[in-house]
């Protein structure tokens, strides 16, 4: 599969990473050398083969539904960007 | 003093011979002059490691601690280290101090490690070569031209050039064992959920695991037995008791089953190492072992389903830098999504950024069942033919790289020859084995690694495995020129 520069601009968009125009054709040239590799995966055919998501096939644990963790808010907002009054500042959504 | 094994440090303190604090001043000396030749460390902890050193002083003149206690090591900046920065190699974490520490963090301070910094890595331990870290390549102490190997490349050269005892990793597709081959290290990636991820910066969460990188497989068998074991705060951690690796260490290898699949011996292998491979087969022979011939057919595939699942998953653990709530924030952002998407720009390389492209891309609607769907039907067929191999043999031999350190900037042009670095180590990711690397006679007089895959949870018989080829040559005890 062979990317152009209008999916890599879609791609950046759905990834939310800004790029250049000068960038668009080079991530089309690696992308595509990137799927080029990947596409060797069409070699084997697995119409019957079970997708596997985790090596050991584990259960995920359950705990009680009880609070575990103390409020920390203070502390994690100490390495933030912006904060005001224990809130995460952004540019303004809502005129 | 920086040449002993733990084994021998451990003695040592134990005896009254030396200090922890001297023994940590020494090594922070060799940091402070012997490193810029490396660039292996990003953060050097000096004066926490004196204070830790002092402590450990105490437990061992009050007759306590054990084999780590005193002992000095580095961790590889993706353990997440409370007051200390943690950068994962990377401008969006470049002034990132975590508010907790890794479980692995906390388990090795507990056995008594001493902490020296923390080490140099590909950004987000996306790399072969350590050329991606925003804190500049390391270099190989072999050759300074040419690249240590990677992601963990800044661990792996900190512990050949003797600036500390032993270091922490990751391994998502070879990044513990491709870096210590190249180096001439001995590493070791256990079972998924061996070791808890909690508190290491994320990549492809179905196939990151921590482990050991140190001088011989004894002294990895200390570091494990300390990072191993159940952690509730780790959902995918496994709840299998750990053995006494050191005590198996020494168990013969009489009849010992060792299977050689035809497939990492193809074409692409350098000739050199497919030489010195042999020569390590031949010595464990008269050790006791049998070698059998087998076959590993799905693995050719091993790479291009790698480059689907890890990307995937990493655009996905990527996703978290927004910006917002940690790391790098844009200067200026118009609106919300330029705060995001000019953040994520200026704070990720290029590397990663291409690999959140390619998982982003492999993810969309449309596309999911043609590569992500279709790769973890690959991965089933891999994981079975290590199932099928372990029915016939105990431990899978072969080389852990195809070929020894390449110059610096020689593959950083060309994403897809970099990636094939990594062929024979990823299928251990994909079925999640534990795997090792111990070093081979010198190849053209550089190292290169002898790969060791066990089946799940027995990394006790790859230590033993590997500690008896180590008391049998001499292969592990070269030290590079300059660092001796």
């Amino acid at each position: 599969m062979s990317l152009d520069r209008a999916a890599v601009e879609k791609i950046a968009h759905l990834a939310r990473l800004a790029i250049s125009d000068e960038e668009k054709d080079r991530y089309a040239r690696e992308l595509s050398s990137i799927l080029a590799l990947v596409e060797q995966m069409n070699a084997v055919d697995t119409a019957d083969v079970p997708p596997m998501a985790h090596p050991l096939h584990m259960v995920q644990r359950l705990r009680p539904d009880t609070t575990t963790e103390a409020d920390q808010r203070s502390l994690f907002q100490e390495i933030a960007p912006a904060t005001e009054n224990g809130l995460y500042l952004v540019p303004r959504v809502v005129e | 003093m920086h040449d002993a094994t733990i084994t021998g440090l451990s003695a040592a303190l134990r005896k009254g011979k030396i200090t922890s604090l001297e023994l940590t001043q020494h090594h922070l000396d060799r940091i402070q002059r012997l490193n810029p030749r490396l660039n292996s460390f990003i953060t050097v902890t000096a004066d926490a490691a004196l204070g830790a050193a002092r402590r450990a002083d105490e437990t061992v003149r009050r007759g306590e601690g054990g084999p780590l206690t005193g002992i000095p090591i580095a961790h590889k900046d993706i353990f997440c280290t409370l007051g200390a920065r943690t950068s994962c190699g990377s401008r969006m974490l470049d002034s990132f101090v975590a508010p907790y520490d890794a479980t692995v963090v906390e388990r090795l301070a507990r056995a008594g490690a001493v902490v020296l910094g923390k080490t140099n890595m590909d950004e987000f331990a996306m790399g072969s070569s350590n050329e991606t870290s925003f804190y500049g390549p390391v270099r190989n102490p072999w050759d300074p031209e040419t690249v240590p190997g990677g992601s963990s490349g800044g661990s792996a050269a900190a512990v050949a050039a003797r600036l500390a005892a032993a270091a922490t990793g990751t391994d998502t597709g070879g990044s513990i064992r491709q870096p210590a081959a190249l180096c001439g290290i001995t590493g070791l990636k256990p079972t998924y959920g061996r070791v808890s991820r909690w508190g290491m910066v994320a990549f492809a969460s179905s196939l990151d695991q921590a482990g050991p990188m140190a001088r011989t497989a004894a002294d990895a068998a200390y570091l494990l037995q300390a990072m191993a074991g159940f952690d509730p705060k780790d959902s995918t951690s496994a709840h299998e008791p750990v053995p006494d690796y050191t005590g198996g260490i020494e168990a013969n290898l009489q009849g010992l089953r060792v299977g050689l699949p035809k497939e990492y011996f193809g074409a692409g292998l350098d000739a050199g190492i497919a030489n010195a491979v042999e020569a390590a087969i031949k010595e464990y022979e008269r050790i006791g072992v049998t070698v059998h011939d087998i076959s590993l057919p799905n693995s050719p595939l091993s790479v291009p389903t790698y480059y689907v699942v890890a990307p995937a998953e990493a655009s996905s653990n990527l996703a978290r830098y927004d910006g917002v709530r940690y790391g790098y924030r844009c200067e200026a952002p118009r609106d919300l999504e330029d705060l995001y998407k000019r953040s994520r720009a200026e704070g990720f390389g290029a590397e990663v950024k291409r690999r959140i492209m390619v998982g982003t891309y492999v993810l969309s609607a449309g596309y999911y069942d043609a590569y992500y769907l279709k790769a973890q039907k690959l991965r089933q067929l891999i994981s079975d033919d290590f199932r099928r191999a372990f029915a016939q043999v105990d431990i899978i031999m072969g080389p852990t790289s195809p070929g020894t350190a390449f110059p610096l900037g020689a593959k950083l042009g060309d994403p897809v020859s970099m990636y094939l670095n990594d062929i024979y180590t990823i299928g251990a990711n994909l079925a999640g084995l534990p795997a090792m690397s111990i070093p081979l006679p010198r190849v053209g007089g550089k190292p290169a690694g002898l790969q060791l895959i066990g089946n799940y949870f027995q990394e006790g018989r790859l230590l033993n495995a590997a500690h008896k080829l180590q008391q049998v040559t001499d292969w592990h005890l070269a030290v590079p020129a300059g660092f001796a």
